[in-house]
């Protein structure tokens, strides 16, 4: 059998077991990676719909950080949580190093800017069609933003599912901040770059279907949550 | 409407119950060197450690260069590490208490069934590598300062090999783990030194096999040090020492002997009284 | 009855221009509307009507010239007024709840469901707005308008699309309107609809007004060219 096959194999074996350890770390994908997402949402969102609605000297400078953002390595990203919260680092004291929420904290700063240059994507267009009913029906500005991602939000899933898929798949920053401590930091992503260190490529692979299969299933239920909402609130 | 909301709610749970999860019970945290990580050894000692104290040990499993820096940083209780003259800095700049022997096994050079530069069977390390280097045959280094990286540089200088001036050709530094880099070797028949612990465990051998072992220099001994509190103040000192105390004890160097993997030792304890 | 005209009457536009493109638009351009109920605003195609709503209500700054009601120049002292454009914007909602936001902006008023019965929408109310027919898009639109609580409401050819009977529909709830005391001005082509609805008509060509009076001396016997000509060729009667 190839390794190909095996692995595939392997995925399946690992599923329908319910294999403890694979439920353990699965888990904790969706643990960090969610979270990460909530957080970066919070953030992301509303701030790109600010950009979006609001004209301000170096709000093209802005928006090109954020685009240029979208692209920077998971691996800085962890490398910069890492020497703020190393104990050497400032924010040392807090002891949250090598924990899920040092994860939490790398992936929402890698997500936190697609999600805010999608999100200004998204409200900018639909500003577009807006301003002149918001001008004319003289909605103040701290209206605007929150009416704007209420009625762009069956677009926003599909940001949010963009930044869950860049934090759920990405190593480099969970790496090095969680450390991929066995029952501690291990996620999907570390777990496969440890048994490929360790030559187990079937495994590895068996891993990388089980994350794929995840994927598909959180992209398919947001789908068909949006298509449902959708039917009843909007066409 | 309502659908994103209770979306949202149950994110705003993962989000809550996410920081909990951390360290409640009595643990540390040990930067390790990635061979006793992945070769299994911890799989093995620390449930017997944990059932004994109490104590839950976290590992962090990176390069000797990278977990001695971890340390320094204050980012770890204990070091267990393969690079002596490093580990001694790091105690005499103030960074560890004291530096133990706690146990060695050997570095091998593997290489592909066709032996290329044919160096199989040789006892002789240093001129393995002067053979390998004359013959222009792909080698793979670690080229991460890890511990087996110093060994190799040091290997190919008392070997009179300039790699600096070959690295990109038949010299080629893949700059990442053991594992990574043995998976590099096979995938391109190349020759590369591994600590004997990674290799036997390895499972992507393909059809290499070891060329080179043996030789007095290929020795590879692992040091353990406790993290001064005097120098990092948030280090777990009692549970460190335990730790490090067990792994030194008669019952520690037990386990470490009673590891084995395909019926093999893989570390062998020399830690002096 | 008249209840908020002190609040916007008159209405003036003095030297009122519009420049876009390097063309002049609007003007030079003197309005008074003193008079309460509808005032029809009339004219051919590109005349400026749509322009001179816009710049009454707010949504454009002229190029020169001022804009008052009752006295106070536009900005600080303007009453509450709210606009219907040509084409409804509705947004990505619900019936009920593009009332309820309008609603939640004037603070309170008459109740979500009260507002969709008068415009006819309550069996809608829960559709999503864009999948609404022409006509329920424009009954909702200004419906919405009215839940902004104006005193002073611009009309941009609200019928324009609409079936006769949708037409008398919402003509009905634009003589409503009227007789609440809200001060209406209203874009239209239809000359039937004048007629009923418009209490004076001012009459646009080439960004200017060039004649502005009661509806019926207008329609009957308009004195400019223009007016003359616009309504000769009057298509309903
Ligand atoms: N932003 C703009 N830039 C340039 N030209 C414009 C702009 N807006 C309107 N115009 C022009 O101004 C003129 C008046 O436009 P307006 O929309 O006010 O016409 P109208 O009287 O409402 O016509 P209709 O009866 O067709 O609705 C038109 O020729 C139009 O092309
Ligand atoms: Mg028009």
């Amino acid at each position: 059998m190839s390794d190909f096959e095996q692995a595939f194999a392997l995925a399946l074996r690992l599923l329908f077991s319910f294999d403890p350890a694979l439920i353990e770390i699965v888990a904790l994908s969706l643990k960090v990676s969610l979270s990460a997402l909530f957080l970066a949402g919070l953030i992301g969102l509303p701030f790109g719909a600010a950009v979006a609605v609001t004209r301000f000297p170096g709000r093209g400078g802005v928006i090109i950080l954020l685009n240029a953002m979208m692209g920077l390595p998971p691996v800085v990203i962890g490398l910069l949580v890492y020497m703020l919260l190393s104990r050497a680092g400032p924010l040392g004291v807090l002891g949250l190093l090598y924990t899920p929420a040092a994860m939490i904290i790398a992936q929402t700063i890698l997500i936190a800017p697609i999600i805010a240059a999608l999100t200004w994507q998204v409200v900018e267009s639909l500003e577009g069609e807006y301003s002149e009913l918001f001008r004319s029906m003289r909605v103040p500005f701290h209206r605007r933003v929150p009416t704007l991602l209420f009625d762009a939000r069956f677009s926003l899933m599909t940001v949010m599912l963009a930044g869950f898929g860049r934090a759920v798949a990405e190593v480099g920053a969970v790496m090095i901040v969680g450390g991929n401590i066995d029952h501690l930091t291990r996620v999907m992503t570390t777990a496969i770059a440890l048994e490929t260190a360790k030559g187990d490529l079937a495994q590895a692979l068996a891993l990388g279907f089980v994350l794929v299969l995840i994927a598909i299933t959180v992209n398919g239920a947001v789908i068909v949550i949006r298509q449902a909402a959708r039917r009843r609130a909007y066409a | 409407m309502r659908i994103p909301a209770t979306f949202i709610a149950a994110l705003s749970l993962f989000a809550l119950t996410a920081g909990g999860a951390a360290a409640q019970e009595k643990s540390l945290l040990v930067q390790s060197t990635t061979s006793t990580a992945n070769s299994g050894l911890y799989d093995y000692l620390l449930p017997i450690f944990e059932k004994k104290t109490g104590i839950k040990v976290n590992i962090v499993a990176v390069g000797t260069g990278q977990a001695i820096k971890n340390a320094s940083n204050c980012d770890g209780d204990v070091l267990l590490v393969h690079a002596r003259p490093a580990e001694e800095k790091f105690v005499a700049e103030g960074f560890g208490i004291e530096r133990r022997d706690v146990m060695y096994n050997d570095f091998i050079i593997v290489g592909p069934a066709g032996d290329p530069a044919g160096v199989s069977g040789m006892k002789d390390v240093e001129a393995a590598l002067a053979k390998i280097a004359a013959a222009n045959a792909p080698f793979v280094s670690r080229g991460d300062d890890s511990g087996t990286d110093k060994k190799e540089k040091a290997l190919w200088k008392a070997a009179d090999v300039d790699v600096k001036s070959a690295s990109g050709s038949w010299y080629r530094e893949s700059g990442s783990g053991m594992g990574a880099t043995l998976n590099t070797a096979v995938g391109m028949g190349a020759y590369t030194l591994s600590d004997r612990a990674t290799w036997l465990s390895f499972a992507n051998k393909g059809d290499f096999d070891i060329v080179v072992e043996g030789d007095d220099d290929l020795f590879n001994q692992y040091g353990v040090i406790r993290v001064d509190p005097a120098h990092c103040p948030s280090v777990k000192q009692a549970e460190g020492a335990a730790f490090m105390d067990w792994l030194l004890s008669p019952e520690g160097q037990a386990a470490i002997a009673g590891f084995t993997v395909g019926g093999k030792q893989l570390f062998f304890p020399n830690a002096r009284p | 009855m008249r209840s908020h005209e002190a609040a916007v009457l008159p209405i003036e536009a003095r030297g009122l221009r519009y420049k876009a493109g390097g063309r002049a638009l609007i003007g030079p351009l003197d309005l008074t509307i003193s008079q309460g109920g509808i005032t029809a605003l009339m004219g051919p195609n590109g005349a400026g009507k749509s322009l001179l709503l816009r710049l009454l209500h707010g949504l454009i700054r002229p190029t020169a010239g001022t804009i008052s009601f009752s006295g106070r120049a536009a900005g600080d002292g303007a009453p509450r007024q709210a606009l219907v454009f040509q084409k409804p914007v509705l947004l990505r909602r619900s019936v009920a709840a593009n009332i309820s936001f309008a609603r939640s902006l004037a603070g309170g008023g008459e109740h979500v469901d009260d507002i969709l019965a008068e415009a006819g929408l309550t069996a809608q109310a829960r559709q999503p707005a864009r999948l609404l027919s022409g006509g329920e898009q424009q009954r909702l639109a200004l419906a919405r308008a009215m839940a902004l609580r104006p005193q002073l409401l611009f009309l941009d050819e609200p019928t324009a699309s609409l079936d006769p009977p949708a037409t008398l529909l919402m003509e009905d709830m634009i003589a409503g309107i009227a007789q609440r005391g809200i001060k209406i001005v209203l874009v239209t082509h239809d000359v039937g609809q004048a007629r009923r609805l418009a209490d004076d008509i001012a009459f646009m060509h080439q960004g200017r007004i060039v004649e502005h009076g009661p509806a019926g001396t207008l329609i009957e016997a308009a004195e400019t060219k223009e007016a003359q000509a616009f309504f000769a060729h009057r298509l309903v009667l």
